[in-house]
This record gives structure tokens, sequence and C-alpha cells, in this order.
């Protein structure tokens, strides 16, 4: 295929606000090159419908170069279009052949609201990581990098679930509309490191609670979120959750029934 | 209770970790049970007496029995609860959600149907043999029940017998997930052993599915 020569046929979701119904619109876009990205082919759309007085279709980006999680959108029924490893910004259409019909909808989950077409509200993990991912520290200088002796691989399993970008592909790949894994990937980076440790019990259970809270399904263990997570975060991070929640929740069941604080 | 222990019953986590806890006592019990089936092949008598030692456990038989109701009863409403509220989690439906290959598969996607199938086999299978025809034979100068007669009987129905195969296969697509998905739950998944472990589950799936189903034929042909 030459550049510049593809036809698609796009089946996009277009709703104007929560409060009202969204429908999929059929649009075709002519001269698309495979060196375009997903989006910068969804920019050439744009510029045609702006050019006949049409809304442009809103969807979240950023960074462009797959580091900020924002493009968020399901491509033909999968999250980032179900490359491995890849953010849909990173999706090139040299991978869609010419007159391909491509799906693309909005992350759906309860615990993401739509905002406008292709956008949603992905605040719900701010409230999860709000509720434990983090340390307490003094502030100030930083302590030198080498004080506290990390092991390699525990400083590389930490570096792995700190990864994730909380696009959301999880929840909206999961059956169950689960946000386990983005909630595990937040747990273990800080649990496995030493500055993490002290509050490791208070924060899983805060962040598990948080997660119930917010409308998030339950994980059932399909590993649907592994599959289309574009950082490959392994859903061994959810088993070390699970660990680490059933021991803080009988700790805190003995501190609970010893009077101490919880 | 504290509040502690009543959050943990609550939570997403606890509840699955009850799920595992509770299909995995299931699963040991289908061992159990499908060892005593394979006394069938060695004839009546010993079926028999494995069947009426069984039931002469007396006190001890209640309690494991009371004890699998409590499991399966657990394992039953808090699988209904999550799924509702699964479902309840993705309001609107995508046009055409497909999956990657490398996650769900048919066998995680079916447990809530697979579930309900064993549900409603496990009351007829009781009606059927446990609750079913009562003879009795004597063996060594005993007079016991005739529970292998009761089987004979019953799976000379072959529609009994295609719906007990269709269990079983309904049973071995359940344990294939349910099993590992069990260690998963429980924060057993530490990546290096995790491959064994699924591959354990399925072919623990395997044995129970195919064991049941092919007792089952075979009592068919001998009934008929
Ligand atoms: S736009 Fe930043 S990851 Fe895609």
């Amino acid at each position: 295929m030459s550049n510049g020569n593809m036809t698609l046929n796009l089946k996009i979701w277009r709703q104007v606000n929560a409060k009202t119904e969204g429908k999929f619109v059929d649009y075709k876009v002519d001269h698309v090159s495979e060196d375009m990205s997903f989006l910068e082919m969804i920019d050439v759309l744009n510029e045609q419908l702006v050019r006949k007085g049409d809304d442009a279709i809103a969807f979240d980006h950023d960074c462009r170069e797959g580091i900020c999680g924002m493009c968020s959108m399901m491509i033909n029924g999968k999250a980032h279009g179900g490359f491995k490893g890849t953010t849909t910004c990173q999706v090139h259409m040299r991978l869609f052949k010419d007159g391909d019909t491509v799906v693309v909808e909005p992350w759906r989950s309860r615990a993401f609201p739509l905002i406008k077409d292709l956008t949603v509200d992905r605040s719900a993990f701010d409230t999860i990581q709000q509720a434990g991912g983090y340390i307490t520290a003094n502030t100030g200088n930083a302590q030198d990098a080498n004080a506290i002796l990390i092991p390699k691989p525990i400083a590389d399993e930490a570096m792995d679930a700190a990864a994730c970008i909380g696009c959301g592909a999880c929840v909206a790949s999961c059956p169950n509309g689960s946000g386990m894994l983005f909630m595990s990937a937040k747990v273990s980076q800080l649990a496995l490191l030493p500055q993490g440790k002290a509050e490791a019990e208070k924060r899983v259970l805060e962040m598990v609670q948080t997660h119930d809270e917010l409308g998030f399904g339950n994980c059932s263990n399909h590993a649907e979120c592994e599959a289309t997570c574009p950082k490959d975060i392994s859903i061994e991070h959810i088993a070390r959750t699970n660990r680490e929640y059933i021991a803080a929740a009988i700790k805190h069941h003995e501190k609970d029934r010893s009077g101490g604080g919880a | 209770m504290t509040t502690a222990v009543a959050h943990y019953f609550g939570s997403s986590i606890g509840r699955k970790q009850l799920i595992a806890v509770t299909g995995l006592a299931l699963c040991g019990f289908l061992v159990s049970h499908l060892t005593g089936n394979f006394l069938l092949l060695m004839g009546a008598d010993a079926f028999n007496l494995y069947a009426h030692k069984l039931a002469s456990l007396g006190a001890l038989l209640y309690l494991a029995e009371l004890g699998l109701l409590v499991a399966l009863l657990i394992h039953l409403g808090l699988a209904l609860k999550i799924t509702l509220e699964n479902k309840a989690a993705r309001p609107v439906k995508y046009l055409g959600k497909k999956n990657t290959g490398r996650g769900t598969t048919i066998m995680s996607a079916s447990m809530p149907y697979t579930g309900l199938v064993l549900l409603a086999f496990i009351i007829t299978h009781l009606m059927g043999i446990k609750y079913g025809s009562y003879y009795t034979t004597i063996v060594d100068g005993v007079e016991m029940r005739d529970v292998y007669r009761t089987t004979i009987e019953h799976f000379s129905s072959i529609g009994y017998t295609v719906w007990y195969s269709f269990a079983m296969i309904c049973a071995a697509f359940h344990t294939a997930h349910g099993f590992s998905s069990a260690f998963q739950s429980l924060g057993l998944n530490h990546g290096r052993y995790f491959g064994k472990v699924k591959l354990l589950g399925i072919l623990y799936a395997i044995f129970i599915g195919a064991g049941f189903a092919s007792l089952a034929i075979w009592s068919h042909l001998k009934g008929v």
C-alpha cells in the first residue's frame, strides 16, 4: 500500500454529554497514510469535520508517546486496539488495511462516567490513589539514592508495577469492569520498597475499600486486564494485593480486639 | 465482629477469597466422591459396602454434609452477588467487545452459567440417587441399602445419562478456571510456578469431568 492512499470506514461513538443519548456515526476518511498514528488519523477526520462546520470528535490525548495514559479508547472492541504493550497513540495505521471498518468506542464503566464522545472521567483512579497510594515523609532534601539499598530483583518488580500509566484499559477490557490491576500496581510499587512498607497495611485496606466503593466490579481472575495493559502489568500484582489484604485484615482484627487503633 | 473483619467479608477481595476457599473445599469433595464411584467397577458388593460404611459414620457424616452444604451456599451466594455487581459495573454495553485471546477464556467467561447448571444438577442428582428408589441387599450377612441397584437403574435412562454427562462437562469447565483462579485469589501466584498451578487445574478438570462421565456411561451400558 503506497503512502496516503488508504480509505477507512469509521464507526465512532458520538455523545454530546452524559445526559444525552449517544449513538454510533459512520465516517469515511480518505488519504490515510500508513505512517500516521491512530490519533493522527482522527485528527485528519476532525479537520474534515471542522471544515464542514461539524463538531469535532472529542478524545483524550496528551503525550502521544505512550507515557501519559490519556489516549483511552476501544478500537474494534479492544482497549487501545489490543496490540501487545501499545497505547492508542502508538498504534500506527499500517496495522490496518485499505477499506477496513473500524469501530471506536469510549471506555464503558460505571466508575468512568462519560464526558463527551470518546472522553471519560477517570478521576476514580485519582480517588483510589489518594486513599493510600503515597508514603508519609518529611519534606526537605531528597535522601541520597543509595542510602537505602534495595536488591535488584525487588527494585525491578517495583519498577514494573510503577510502569502503570493509569490509562484505564484494565477496567475497560475487564469483563467485570474491575479496577484491580490499576489498584494492585499502586499497592505493589510501594509495598515492595522499604519506604512504602511502613504504611503497607493501612494502604491496602483503604485502597481496596475505596476501589469497591467507587463502583468498579469484582476481579474474578480472567486476566483480560493483563492481556490489554499497554504497560504489560502482571496480575501477579493482584495476587500480591490479595496476600497483603488478608494479612492486613487479620492484623487489624487483632488490633481492634485489643483496643488498639486501626 | 470487629470492623476489620466486617470490612474483610464485605470487600471484593475478602469475598473472592471466600469463594476460593469454599471452591477448593468442593474440589476436594469431588475427588473423594469420584474415588468412591470407581468402586462401581468392582461390583455391587464392594460399592454397597462402601456406601454402607459411609452411612454408618452417623453424626460424622451429617457434620461433613453440613460442611459441604455451608460451603456450597457461601460459594453460590457470594458468586451470585458479585456476578450481579459486575453486570452493574458496566451499565452501557460495548458494541462489539472482543477478547484478546490472552486473557478471558470460554471457561472463565462461562463461570456463572456452568455454576448454575451444576446447581440444578446437584438437586436432580440428590433426588435421583441419595433420595432415590430404596432397595436393600445382604452383604456378608448384613442388611444394607442396595445403592448399586439404584445407580444402575437410574442411569438406564439415556436422558439422565446425557444430562449427567453434560453437567460433568460443565464441572470440567468450571474447575478448569476455578482451580487455578482460587490460588490467584488467595495470593498464591509468584509467577514462576503459576503455570504449573494452571496445568494442574486443567488436569484436575479433565480427571473430574472424564472420570464421572465415563462411570455414568458405564452404568448406562450396564443397565440397558
Ligand atoms: S497520548 Fe499519552 S499515552 Fe497516548
